[in-house]
């Protein structure tokens, strides 16, 4: 099939800083040793960050899609050392805040005019890029994207696309949470996990690994799966197909892997470290 | 600086008619779409726009497993003003890899898995007719579009509330500026569902009457569905979108920032990336909710930065507000308004609120513009600005 590449200047993101939370991936620092299989994951599920963000009283009542995804993202701007105000960001989930649309569809089917007005406003997709840049004062613009089994290959594409597009430093973050209730039959997550790249167009005293990407239409997809141990710390996330990448920015090594972005397209991403 | 790129085929669907022709002539009529709520099971003392007949009209077979409400306005939408054929001909055109797809919904297909609900089987799962995992997730709409149009690039859902389907023409812009597409069908499309009655509701932003947009008196909105695409290309012939702007405002979830700091930013970004002075937008469509804070806002921000004779106005009044799809809906009308000539003023409102500058009319006018913009404010502060000519600026 066809190229379908952008020019290859254009194609380069410099990954800056990187965050990541599971339960038994609290953090990026520890995540690094144990994608590498350096170090066993912690057995205990650590607890549901809590984000600084917020106000104490909003911190304990936002809702897991707020609480994962703005750890993530603050931890990634910490190291590379950017002021969340001024980056861009690209917010991808699979099925946002399932616990809510549960919350949601089991007060319409009993009593409709008992409908939160604060889960109302918390269940919109873009709930938590719109709590992060409250939360940071950020006036440049976000997106949220989704798309089924494939949000988070169409969410990094969109931030490199706008890396390469605007040549400025772009937030990414991918979340999907655990629910329970007659929602997850169709819409399957269990666990949390969040991750965050800070990419920009440039190397910089800040960059960690660069990234060489193309588009490639491919008729079947096979997309780099990770290893079988550290899949397992993820399984049943719907953000899982994040792993690859973690895997490869974690390694520290030259590595390309497969993200598949729709169905009948892939992006090939050449890590250098 | 954006790409300017040709707007070869739009067309919108709504309670204000389906298809260009219809949506022109309501406009022209000052014919509202909005009826009192007959939608909601629970009574719920509302006006809405509400699209006829999708109860009744199955997507086809070899679509079954996308069949729900927000699908089937998709489909209905698609087949009016010959979109899906000029669709299909950029596709033989550019080849099906090459034409992006992308959307905008704010909650989607969510009427189903809300239906899931209601009809729970004693075990506790959805009934089998809804055991379709793609009718309860976000991304329904852009795969069953993908689907149904036979596109093989790149397809992407975007779900930023109110400004999602305005947002699509920006995400569309950059893929065809970095050549990673060749032409691409944007759009957006929202349908009525428990979840946002109810939920508008609850947040007491719901008007008991049809919606009076910057009327002193109004109170609140009326919520509408519609659907609506376009497809843009570097080379063609219809207008042109020169450029947007997109903004957050930083300041609360479901309440806009109140010196409207975001809107500010996202017109200024729109005239830049376009080249075009706010003295050459002959008209504007407002985002105009009928919420009180919302045209309060806005309206400050009109009259702080356009001068006298440019013409702003709502059209919420026809159409109620569409949410995920206001922005492609009133996208279409932006671009009716530059082709015909008729600048829609704004219904239902009977007197103009003293925040107005002098650009906001009630009446409608005749008057060749060359350039317009289309206003979408979302929950979460997220802003989208498109400006669109007739004619080349420079």
């Amino acid at each position: 099939m066809a190229a379908l590449s952008a020019v290859a200047a254009v194609n380069v993101a410099c990954v800056e800083g990187v965050g990541v939370w599971a339960s038994r991936l609290p953090g990026w620092d520890a995540a690094r040793e144990i994608l590498r299989g350096e170090r066993g994951a912690p057995e205990a599920r650590a607890p549901r960050p809590a984000p600084e963000l917020l106000a104490p009283t909003e911190r304990r009542r936002a809702p897991d899609t707020v609480a994962v995804a703005l750890e993530v993202a603050s931890r990634a701007c910490e190291s590379a050392a950017r002021d969340p105000k001024h980056l861009p960001s690209v917010f991808a989930s699979t099925h946002g805040d399932l616990a809510i649309t549960h919350a949601i569809c089991d007060t319409l089917a009993r009593s409709p005019a008992l409908t939160s007005p604060t889960k109302f406003h918390n269940s919109v997709l873009n709930a938590a890029a719109g709590y992060w840049t409250i939360g940071t004062g950020c006036l440049e613009p976000y997106t949220a994207v989704s798309g089924h089994e494939h949000t988070f290959g169409k969410g990094l594409f969109e931030a490199v696309v706008q890396v390469a597009s605007e040549r400025a430093a772009v937030l990414f973050v991918a979340y999907d949470i655990e629910c329970a209730g007659p929602v997850v039959t169709m819409a399957p997550s269990q666990g949390l996990l969040g991750m965050a790249l800070v990419l920009a167009p440039e190397n910089s005293s800040h960059t960690k690994a660069r990234v060489r990407w193309e588009l490639r239409g491919s008729t079947a997809p096979q997309p780099t799966a990770a290893r079988a141990a550290n899949a397992a710390l993820v399984a049943g996330n719907a953000m899982a197909p994040c792993l690859p990448l973690l895997e490869a920015l974690a390694d520290g090594k030259a590595r390309s892997i497969c993200v598949i972005v729709a169905p009948q397209l892939v992006i090939d991403i050449h890590v250098e470290p | 600086m954006s790409l300017a790129l040709h707007v070869t085929a739009y067309t919108a669907t709504s309670a204000a008619g389906e298809g260009r022709d219809a949506l022109l002539a309501a406009l022209r009529e000052r014919r509202s779409g909005l009826r009192a709520n007959d939608f909601t099971a629970a009574p719920l003392a509302t006006w809405i726009g509400r699209v006829d007949g999708l109860e009744q009209e199955p997507l086809p077979e070899r679509f079954a497993a996308w069949d729900c409400r927000n699908n089937r306005l998709a489909w209905r939408a698609l087949n009016v003003d010959g979109f899906f054929d000029a669709a299909l001909a950029a596709r033989d055109r550019h080849g099906a890899a090459r034409v992006a797809l992308v959307v905008g919904t704010s909650t989607s297909s969510i009427a189903a898995t809300e239906e899931g609900y209601a009809r729970l089987q004693p075990d506790g799962q959805y009934p089998p007719d809804l055991r379709r995992p793609i009718v309860h997730t976000t991304h329904s709409l852009g795969s069953f579009v993908q689907k149904a149009l036979g596109l093989t690039g790149i397809s992407v859902t975007v779900a930023t509330a109110c400004s999602s389907s305005a947002k699509v023409f920006a995400q569309a812009e950059r893929l065809i500026r970095l050549g990673l597409a060749d032409a691409a069908v944007v759009g957006g499309v929202d349908t009525l569902c428990g979840s946002v009655l109810f939920g508008f509701n609850a947040l007491e932003l719901v008007s008991p009457e049809p919606c009076r947009p910057f009327d002193p008196e109004r109170r609140g909105i009326s919520l509408g569905e519609a659907g609506g695409f376009a497809l843009l290309e570097k080379e063609g012939r219809g207008p042109w979108l020169l450029g947007y702007g997109e903004s957050s405002d930083a300041h609360h979830m479901s309440s806009p920032h109140p010196r409207g700091l975001g809107a500010r930013r996202a017109i200024a970004a729109a005239l830049t990336r376009g080249r075009v002075g706010a003295h050459a937008i002959g008209y504007i469509n407002l985002h105009g909710t009928a919420s009180r804070k919302n045209d309060e806002i806005e309206a400050q921000v009109v009259a702080d930065l356009f001068p006298a004779h440019t013409r702003a106005s709502s059209t919420k009044g026809w159409t109620g507000h569409a949410l995920g799809a206001a922005g492609i809906l009133e996208a279409a009308i932006t671009l009716l308004a530059l082709e015909s000539g008729t600048l829609p003023g704004t219904l239902n409102s009977r007197a103009i609120d003293p925040a107005c500058g002098a650009q906001l009319r009630l009446e409608n006018e005749e008057r060749a513009i060359d350039f317009a913009l289309s206003n979408s404010f979302g929950f979460g502060g997220s802003n989208c600005v498109l400006l669109f000519g007739s004619r080349w600026p420079h």
